[in-house]
């Protein structure tokens, strides 16, 4: 008995040093980027920064605010994000409502139909030559709407949808809500955990998005600030081999690059850093609610 | 004559009731006419749109390329040196990842099933999520910066041990640790979630009977614990398995460069660069499909021997 506790001890005090082993790593990349954002140039070239800024001055961030392509790209993520989180979200509950109603005739064929869809796919190149036909290249729709809708996402939701009481909706109809008066004003208002996670889900995708802006837009001016990072990365890594053109943002030789990099990264990840804390609570309720439905 | 009575009487009937159904249920396809459009256009639409393999396309011809090709541009790859090198540049990359990936979660969520200390035990659940949510932009970002052999911590290891710093990004041999390390410590506290949660909902009787029979840690792990959340690694296994050909895109053609390209060029990179950079569209749209048709078999064979086996399967 004493033993098996001691042994128990043991398991406890190693399994939280691994903890604090995971969170370390999983931390210190992010505190290194901010530490260098803040720090002087001459000592980041030193290689001297690691946790701790040297030489504290906030001039990295200053340049990237009044760099007018940083500007503009962070006006278009946050457009593009706000027009994708309406659009998707709109689309998505309009898929997972109907199909939310088990009694509703055709429904297992309308779910394999749509789920088909997850396990084969048309493909990179058909679904843009799709894109340049529907006339939507260089516009915002090409990077929304060709992925506006998540089967998985739905399936997330429908699972949720089912869980409200069917007794709610019924006493809607009774006082004469239609289908889309019961979804507005009961099943909607119920919805908030679960909206709140899709929200997440979907800004944080077009937030994080550079592939599809990479391929779709032609126009410099529609670039987010992801694209506009990446071109960053990919100038100052010497080794790039990039096929298409590379703004040289960095040729001037004045210019802290370094510093700026890691400012850049900083000021592109921290809105979502800031946000996702808070509907933790709810995605992690979301995402078990989806893998329940299997 | 005796069809046309019967169809008589049938159809009053038949057609109240789709009046009924249409009250009903009308307003709920009605909702459902958006996405259906959505999903025959943008999902199946370019499903179609692979036909494009089986013809020839040039800039001037009409959508679906003007003329048929037969299986010219798939012999075309498959005898290619070309494509089986970017082959098996895949098969090393996901099977390296299905190999350290696929259990890392797992093995994270047993241990943080075993912390005693809620708040600690939430905390640290919460900073595990963090990586997920960066885009692989930023991600490269940190890779870059903590391989480098200017101030990258890795690098100020090796050189505090006496070692000789390393150019990790320019040496082939690297590049699948590179991707396969960063991948876990971007998605370990994400894919653990699921089996978190599997394990919340394990009947905690089980836990009482087995400390009756004496169990320990390990034997509660391997006897109770893991065969309750058997069915979730399951399903998380055979998705991945229907993954393996699809390694995606987005991280490589950051990370890939002249010097370590020879071991991170993959099939979807080559779909990329074929197609949309040499304007090469039968050629890379006959090589993607190859490439799901295969991914199809692989999750479908997969969720079969899972269902003959285990009895859990996706459908």
């Amino acid at each position: 008995m004493i033993r098996k506790s001691k042994g128990m001890k043991i398991f406890n005090v190693i399994n939280i040093l691994i903890m604090i082993g995971v969170i370390l790593m999983t931390v210190y990349p992010f505190i290194n980027i901010l530490a260098r954002s803040v720090s002087s140039e001459a000592f980041i070239n030193a290689g001297a920064v690691n946790i701790i800024p040297k030489g504290l001055n906030f001039d990295a961030y200053w340049l990237c605010v009044t760099n007018p392509g940083f500007g503009r790209g962070y006006f278009n993520t946050i457009y593009y994000t706000v027009v994708t989180v309406i659009v998707c979200l709109v689309m998505t509950v309009l898929c997972a409502y109907p199909l939310s109603k088990r009694d509703l005739p055709g429904r297992s064929i309308l779910v394999k139909f749509i789920m088909f869809t997850m396990f084969f796919g048309g493909g990179m190149i058909p679904q843009f030559l799709l894109v340049r036909a529907l006339h939507m290249y260089d516009t915002l729709w090409a990077i929304i709407i060709p992925g506006c809708i998540s089967v998985w996402n739905v399936l997330i939701m429908i699972t949720f949808f089912q869980g409200i009481p069917e007794t709610l909706e019924e006493a809607g109809q009774i006082d004469g809500l239609g289908i889309f008066g019961t979804l507005w004003y009961i099943v909607v208002p119920l919805s908030k955990p679960i909206f709140a996670t899709m929200i997440l889900f979907m800004a944080v995708g077009q937030w994080n998005n550079w592939f599809g802006p990479l391929i779709y837009f032609s126009d410099n001016n529609k670039y987010p600030v992801t694209l506009f990072l990446r071109n960053i990365l990919m100038a100052s890594q010497t080794l790039t081999t990039s096929n298409d053109s590379i703004n040289n943002i960095l040729s001037q030789d004045q210019m802290p690059a370094e510093s700026l990099k890691a400012a850049s990264i900083i000021t592109v990840t921290l809105p979502i850093l800031c946000l996702y804390p808070f509907a933790q609570k709810y995605f992690v309720k979301g995402i078990t609610l989806g893998s329940v439905k299997g | 004559m005796k069809p046309a009575t019967t169809s008589k009487t049938l159809s009053p009937g038949l057609g109240v009731k789709i009046k009924k159904n249409l009250m009903r249920y009308g307003g709920y396809y009605v909702m459902l006419i958006l996405p259906v459009v959505y999903f025959i256009i943008f999902k199946y639409g370019p499903m179609i749109g692979n036909v494009l393999a089986f013809r020839k396309y040039s800039p001037t011809s009409p959508l679906l390329g003007s003329e048929w090709a037969g299986f010219e541009y798939f012999r075309q790859f498959l005898t290619s040196e070309d494509f089986w090198i970017k082959f098996k540049n895949t098969l090393t990359i996901s099977i390296t990842s299905l190999v350290f990936s696929f259990p890392a979660p797992i093995i994270f969520a047993l241990l943080l099933n075993e912390i005693v200390n809620l708040k600690f035990k939430k905390f640290v659940q919460t900073a595990s999520y963090l990586p997920h949510f960066i885009s692989s932009v930023v991600l490269a970002g940190f890779i870059f910066q903590v391989t480098s052999t200017n101030g990258g911590i890795i690098n100020d290891i090796i050189a505090a041990l006496g070692g000789e710093k390393i150019n990790f990004m320019a040496d082939p041999d690297y590049f699948v640790p590179i991707y396969v390390i960063s991948g876990i410590w971007q998605e370990l506290g994400w894919n653990a979630i699921i089996y978190i949660a599997a394990m919340t909902g394990i009947d905690q009787s089980l836990y009482e009977a087995g400390a009756i029979d004496g169990t320990n840690k390990f034997s509660e792990i391997i006897y109770i614990t893991l065969p309750c959340i058997a069915p979730t690694i399951i399903i998380s296994l055979i998705l991945s398995i229907g993954g393996i050909l699809s390694v995606g895109y987005e991280k490589i053609l950051l990370l890939m460069n002249d010097m370590n390209m020879e071991k991170a060029d993959v099939i979807s990179t080559y779909v990329y660069r074929m197609g949309l950079i040499n304007n090469n569209y039968s050629y890379s749209t006959a090589v993607g499909l190859f490439d799901a048709v295969i991914g199809l078999i692989l999750v479908c064979s997969a969720n079969l021997i899972s269902n003959k086996t285990t009895g859990t399967a996706l459908w």
